[in-house]
């Protein structure tokens, strides 16, 4: 058995416009399969990534937005929010989807997985990474 | 190589997965499955229709262990396991299922 690594996923772009955030996704829902620890930090633009309502209508490329909500069935359970860039951009945790998961080890009750974070613990976070993944 | 049903033609690609998920209705299901000399049953059906109900709920087709994980919890524990999924699908649950629920094939499929 090879041992269990720490990856983090930075996730820095808009959700459209370019293909990283879509990427992104895909790759951390691959990787999952590993079973490795994943941490995913949404940061800048990134942000946007998990807002609400969300519609592409306009510019015909898939909604993927709701696909955020399967990573509690893939065991992505640590999702980092950057505050400073939710400030930046006058959005609040509100207006944010609400991502959460069953915990196996507490009678599968449901929990956030959504954690806000300031610069000085993203840094940390940043810091104990094994892998880390610009996007 | 286009799947021909009811008269009608519909587009797959070279897996022979369907190209368009709005194409899918059951009589196209069946003759994907009969081009791979299967028979659905229901439970097939149970499990392909769970799979339409996850994409359309997360726009992905779920990675093998998710099915079976969630097959258990919505259709009870002797039927959430991979012996079981294997034996109506012997192609693997989660490739062979999508394809005859329409889907693409799933994320994270190797």
């Amino acid at each position: 058995m090879s041992e269990t690594k720490k990856f983090v996923y930075m996730n820095r772009k808009a959700p459209y416009g370019t293909v990283y955030a879509l990427e992104s996704l895909e790759v951390v829902l691959i990787g999952a399969a590993f079973e490795q620890e994943v941490q995913l930090v949404f940061v800048d633009d990134g942000v946007y990534q998990l807002t609400k309502n969300q519609s592409t209508d306009g510019i015909g490329m898939k909604n993927f937005s709701k696909t955020y909500s399967a990573l509690g069935d893939y065991d992505v359970n640590q999702i980092y929010i950057d505050e400073q860039s939710l400030k930046d951009r006058g959005l609040t945790m509100d207006d944010l989807q609400e991502l959460t998961y069953e915990d196996e080890d507490d009678d599968w009750a449901e929990k956030s997985s959504m954690k806000l974070v300031n610069r000085e613990q993203l840094a940390e976070l940043i810091g104990n990474a094994d892998v880390l993944l610009n996007f | 190589m286009p799947l021909e049903v009811n008269g009608k033609s519909y587009e797959t690609d070279e897996e022979g997965y369907l190209a368009n998920l709005n194409d899918w209705n059951e009589d196209v299901a069946a003759a994907l499955a009969a081009a791979d000399d299967a028979e659905l049953t229901e439970n097939h059906w149970e499990v392909i229709n769970f799979l339409r109900e996850y994409y359309e709920e997360y726009q992905i087709a779920p990675a093998v262990r998710v099915l079976t994980k969630a097959i258990g919890k919505k259709l009870g524990k002797d039927k959430g396991n991979s012996k079981y999924l294997y034996e109506l699908f012997p192609y693997g649950p989660a490739k062979q299922a999508c394809k005859y629920a329409g889907l693409p094939k799933p994320t994270g499929c190797v």
